[in-house]
C-alpha cells in the first residue's frame, strides 16, 4: 500500500513541534522518543506499520484545540486515533505525523433518563456507555464486534454498525450532537440533545468522515430502553439461494428481527470447533433474532419458523433458555477468532443487495478456487453487509498480495451488483485504492470538496479514503505554501 | 422550466444566468426568488425490492405514488412525513425530493427516526450544472463522506435533487392510542417521557394542552401486531397509573385520524396568527412556552417538537433566548418574513462551514439563494 512520502521539512521541525505540544500538555501527553511511538504505529489492519513522528494525549476538548492549532501553524499532519481498533488502517499513521489519540478522554458528561440521552467523552468505549446506563433499564444500539475496546470516536469516524442495526440503525442515527476541534483549532458545536439538528445536517456529514473533517471530542448520543427480552432461532438450509429466499420472505411477512445473520458451510464448520455452539452441519446457516415480552417472542417465532418450514430446513431450532441463546450467539460471535486461529485472514465487508446473495457467493466460491485461497462468509442478512474472511499465510512471500488482489475482485462484485465497498468499517487506506470503481471523478470531486471546506489545507488523517493520486494536488498544497 | 431527465436539468443549471426556484410539489411554501425550476418532470418509481425493503424513485415522485405502492406490499415510509397543504393552505402534490430536501418528518420520528435516516442515496445536480452519485441503495453504506445527508435538509441550496433511494418498512398489522386526560404541560411532557423510556416501543408521542377545546391530551401510540398492541396497552396503563387521571384507548380507525391530524398540523390550519416550529430537548418544553408570547402550541416528539401559534411579526426566538435547539417560521405574512429569517441563525464557527459549503456546491449563488444563509458570491 502506497502511502505519502513524509514531508522532509516538518521531519525537520520536529523538536521545535515538540517544545510546542509539551508547552501545552502534561509532560507524560507528549510521546516522541521513538521506542515509544512504536505503539501507535498501527491499528488492527496490522498488516500496515509506520510509527508517527510524536504521539499526543490529550483530556479535554481544549487541550485538543491547543494541539490542532499548533500543528495547524506548523504544517503538521495530524492522524486522529480512537482505540486503533480500525479494520480498514484508518488511524494508520505518517512518519511526518503527529497521532492524536482521545484515549484519556473518557468520561460520561452526562445521563440525562428524561430525554433518553448520554454525553460522554469521545474516547470512552462503546461497551462502557451502555455500562454506563444498564442499571438503569438503558443501552446504546449501535454493537460493533469489537465493541469491548473501540472508541466512540472511531465509531463517529466510522459511521460504525453491528450485528442490531436492522432494527436500531448505525452510529449516525443514534449521534444527536458533538463538540468538534476543526484543524485550525477552533470548536464548534453540531447538534445537541435535541433532534433534528438546525441548518445544514453537517452532523450527518461529520459522522463517517474518518476523522478528516475535525476532531469529534464529545457527544451526546441517544439510549434506548432495554427490551422485555429476546430469542435467536437457528435455521439450517441446503444452499445459500433457500437461506437468502428464507430472509426475505421474513421481512416481506411483516415481522422486523433484531438481527438476522447468515454463516456459510466453512465458517460454520470453525465456527463449531471453536465455540461448541452445537451448530447444524450445512451449507447455509442463519440466526434470527427477535424481541419483546415473552408471548410477544413466542408469537414472532412461530411465523418466522412457520416460514422457515415452507423452505425444508434441515435443521430448525428455537433456544430454550438464557443459556442456549448465549450459545447460539456465542459461535457467531466468535466467528473471527475462530478463523485467527487456524490462518492469518483478512475481512472485508462489502454490502450487496440482499437478493443478489446467492450469486455473489458463488462467485467468490470461483474466485477462491482461482486464487487458490480458502474463504469463509459471515453476512448481515437482514441489510446485505458481507463479511467474507478471505485466508492466507502472512509467513509465505506473496500471500498477502496474491489475498489483496482477491479481496478487491470480490469489492469489485460488491459494487457492480448494485452494492458498494463497505459497510460499516470505512474506507482508511485499506479500500482508498477502489474508490474510482463505485464512484466517478465528478462524485469524488464533490466529497473532496467537502474536505476543503473543513481542513483546506488537507492535514487531517490526509492519506485516507481518496486515492492519492486523485488527492495529490489537494494534499500537495500545505506544502507548497511553505 | 420543467426538464424531464437528469441531463436536461443540469444543462438548465448549467447555463442558467440568474436565480433558481427549486420546486418539487409546491406544497412547502417556501418561494424563495429566482425562475421556477420544477422537478416534477423527473417522476417514477425506478426499483423497489419489498424483500430488501428498498426503493429508488426519482425526485419529482409524487410520494402519494410512493405511499401507493408500498401500501401494495404491506410497506411504508416509516418517517411518516407531514403533508404542508392543510397548514398552509398550499395546492400541489408533495414530492419525494421535497420531502427529503426539507428533511419532513412526522410523529414517528421521535422512535424511528427522521427523513434523513430512511435515504440511503442520492443523485443530484450541483450548482455547476455537474451530476453527482452519492451512497446508493443498500442499507449499510459508508464508502466516502455520507453527502446523502447533506443534501437531506439543505432545501435545495447545495444542488437539485433528482433520485433518492429509501429504507422502507413493514406497515404494521394493527396501532391503537392510549390518551390521558387533563395533565398540565409539565406533568404531560413527564407521562411522555415514562412511556418512552419504556419498552414498549411507543412511536408517537403528542400533548395538547393549550389549543384544544376541553382539555388536554396527552396521547400515546403503540403499532405492532394485534396482541402485542393489546398486551404493551395494558402494560403501558399500569406504568402510567400513578398520574391518576382518565385514561381512554382509541381503537385503530381512530389512532390513525388522532396521528395524521398531529403530523400535519391540521388544529392550526385556521388560526389567524404566525406559525412556529421548535426542535428541543422534550424535558425544556414547558418552560420555553412559559417564557413565551404564544398564544398557544402543542407538543409532538414527546416535547421534542413544538408547534406554537404567535402572535402576528412576534419573534419567537428573542423570547426564548438561547436553548438547546432551534425554531423554523413555517408560516407568516410577507412583512413577518422580511423582518425574520425562516431557520434560526447559526453559530458563527458553523456558520463559516455551511457558507463554505454553499460557495463550493453552488459557486455562483443561484440555487435558492439566500432561503438558508447569506449567498456566497453575487452573480457576476
Amino acid at each position: 500500500m502506497e502511502m505519502p512520502i513524509p514531508d522532509p521539512a516538518v521531519l525537520a521541525r520536529k523538536d521545535r513541534v515538540v517544545a510546542r505540544l509539551q508547552a501545552v500538555l502534561p509532560s507524560d501527553a507528549v510521546i516522541q522518543d521513538p521506542a515509544e511511538t512504536r505503539a501507535y504505529e498501527c491499528d488492527a489492519l496490522t498488516a500496515y506499520r509506520c510509527p508517527p513522528m510524536v504521539a499526543v494525549l490529550p483530556a479535554s476538548t481544549q487541550e485538543v484545540s491547543e494541539i490542532l492549532r499548533i500543528c495547524h501553524e506548523e504544517g503538521v499532519p495530524v492522524v486522529p486515533r480512537g482505540s486503533g481498533t480500525s479494520l480498514a488502517g484508518g488511524a494508520l499513521p505518517t512518519a511526518d505525523c503527529v497521532i492524536l489519540g482521545v484515549a484519556r478522554m473518557n468520561d460520561v458528561l452526562d445521563t440525562d433518563y428524561d430525554n433518553r440521552t448520554i454525553k460522554v467523552q469521545t474516547g470512552r468505549t462503546n461497551l462502557s456507555v451502555t455500562g454506563a446506563v444498564e442499571e438503569n433499564g438503558f443501552f446504546y444500539a449501535p454493537d460493533p464486534s469489537s465493541q469491548l475496546a473501540c472508541a466512540i470516536a472511531g465509531n463517529i469516524a466510522m459511521n460504525s454498525g453491528g450485528a442490531h442495526c436492522l432494527k436500531y440503525g448505525v452510529t449516525t442515527n443514534n449521534l444527536m450532537g458533538v463538540t468538534m476541534v476543526m484543524m485550525d483549532g477552533e470548536i464548534v458545536e453540531l447538534g445537541g440533545a435535541h433532534m433534528d439538528a438546525a441548518g445544514l445536517d453537517l452532523l450527518g456529514l461529520v459522522c463517517g468522515s474518518e476523522g478528516q473533517l475535525g476532531v469529534v471530542t464529545e457527544a451526546t448520543l441517544r439510549i434506548l430502553p432495554k427490551p422485555e427480552g429476546a430469542r435467536p432461532v437457528l435455521m439450517g438450509f441446503d444452499s445459500a439461494e433457500i437461506a437468502g429466499a428464507c430472509v426475505a420472505d421474513i421481512i416481506k411477512a411483516g415481522v422486523l428481527p433484531v438481527a438476522i445473520e447468515f454463516m456459510d458451510k466453512m465458517l460454520i464448520e470453525v465456527c463449531e470447533d471453536f465455540a461448541k455452539a452445537d451448530y447444524p452441519m450445512c451449507e447455509a446457516l442463519l440466526i434470527v433474532e427477535v424481541e419483546g415480552s415473552e408471548a410477544e417472542i413466542n408469537d414472532q417465532l412461530a411465523l418466522i419458523t412457520e416460514i422457515a418450514r415452507r423452505h425444508n430446513p434441515v435443521a430448525l431450532r428455537e433456544s430454550a433458555s438464557a443459556d442456549e441463546s448465549a450459545r447460539i450467539w456465542a459461535g457467531r460471535k466468535a466467528a473471527f477468532s475462530a478463523i485467527g486461529r487456524i490462518s492469518d485472514y483478512m475481512c472485508l465487508d462489502g454490502t450487496i443487495p440482499v437478493s443478489e446473495l446467492p450469486y455473489v457467493l458463488r462467485r467468490i466460491g470461483e474466485m477462491s478456487e482461482q486464487y487458490g485461497l480458502r474463504v469463509g462468509n459471515v453476512f448481515h442478512a437482514g441489510d446485505g453487509n458481507m463479511h467474507p474472511l478471505i485466508c492466507y499465510d502472512a509467513n509465505k512471500p506473496g500471500d498477502l498480495e496474491i489475498c489483496e488482489e482477491f479481496g478487491a475482485e470480490v469489492l469489485k462484485l460488491c459494487v457492480e451488483v448494485g452494492g458498494c465497498l463497505t459497510g460499516e468499517h470505512g474506507v482508511g487506506i485499506e479500500k482508498r485504492d477502489l474508490m474510482t470503481h463505485q464512484y466517478a471523478p465528478a462524485d469524488l470531486e464533490a466529497q473532496m470538496a467537502v474536505k476543503d471546506v473543513f481542513d483546506p489545507q488537507w492535514l487531517l488523517n490526509p492519506a485516507k479514503v481518496f486515492p492519492l493520486a486523485v488527492s495529490e494536488t489537494r494534499r500537495a498544497l500545505d506544502v507548497a505554501a511553505e | 422550466m420543467r426538464p424531464d431527465t437528469e441531463a436536461a436539468l443540469a444543462d438548465i443549471v448549467k447555463s442558467a444566468k440568474g436565480p433558481l426556484a427549486i420546486q418539487g410539489g409546491g406544497t412547502r411554501g417556501l418561494s424563495p426568488q429566482g425562475d421556477v425550476l420544477s422537478v416534477a418532470g423527473l417522476s417514477g418509481i425506478t426499483l423497489y425490492e419489498p424483500g430488501a425493503l428498498t426503493m429508488v424513485a426519482q425526485a419529482g415522485t409524487p410520494i402519494s405514488e410512493i405511499e401507493a405502492a408500498l401500501a401494495a406490499e404491506n410497506q411504508r415510509l416509516a418517517f411518516e412525513p407531514m403533508d404542508h397543504r392543510a397548514v398552509l393552505g398550499t395546492q400541489g402534490e408533495p414530492t419525494l425530493g421535497g420531502v427529503i430536501s426539507a428533511n419532513v418528518s412526522g410523529p414517528r420520528r421521535i422512535q424511528g427516526g427522521s427523513a434523513r435516516d430512511y435515504a440511503l442515496g442520492a443523485r443530484f445536480v450541483d450548482g455547476t450544472g455537474t451530476a453527482v452519485k452519492n451512497g446508493g441503495r443498500v442499507m449499510k453504506n459508508v464508502t466516502g463522506y455520507d453527502l446523502v445527508k447533506l443534501m437531506c435538509g439543505a432545501f435545495g441550496t447545495l444542488g437539485v435533487l433528482t433520485e433518492v433511494s429509501l429504507k422502507v418498512l413493514p406497515s404494521p398489522e394493527t396501532q391503537g392510542t392510549l390518551m390521558l386526560r387533563g395533565l398540565d404541560d409539565v406533568a404531560g411532557v413527564r407521562a411522555m417521557s415514562a412511556a418512552m423510556g419504556s419498552p414498549y416501543e411507543i412511536t408517537g408521542a403528542a400533548h395538547c394542552a393549550k389549543i384544544m377545546e376541553g382539555g388536554s391530551v396527552t396521547a400515546l401510540r403503540i403499532e405492532g401486531f394485534e396482541t402485542s398492541v393489546a398486551y404493551r396497552m395494558d402494560r403501558l396503563k399500569d406504568l402510567l397509573k400513578g398520574f391518576n387521571v382518565d385514561m381512554n384507548v382509541a381503537d385503530a380507525t381512530m389512532s390513525d385520524w388522532i396521528w395524521k391530524s398531529v403530523r400535519d398540523a391540521t388544529l392550526l390550519a385556521d388560526v389567524p396568527e404566525d406559525i412556529w416550529r421548535v426542535c428541543c430537548k422534550p424535558s425544556d418544553a414547558p418552560a420555553l412556552m412559559a417564557r413565551s408570547s404564544a398564544a398557544g402550541w402543542y407538543f409532538d416528539w414527546a416535547g421534542g417538537l413544538i408547534w406554537v401559534r404567535m402572535p402576528a411579526g412576534d419573534d419567537l426566538r428573542a423570547a426564548l433566548g438561547a436553548f438547546d435547539g432551534h425554531a423554523t417560521l413555517i408560516r407568516a405574512s410577507e412583512a413577518t418574513r422580511a423582518a425574520l429569517p425562516t431557520f434560526h441563525p447559526e453559530a458563527p464557527g458553523v456558520a463559516k462551514i455551511s457558507a463554505g459549503l454553499r460557495a463550493r456546491f453552488d459557486p455562483r449563488g443561484i440555487l435558492n439563494p439566500g432561503l438558508m444563509g447569506p449567498v456566497a458570491r453575487e452573480i457576476a
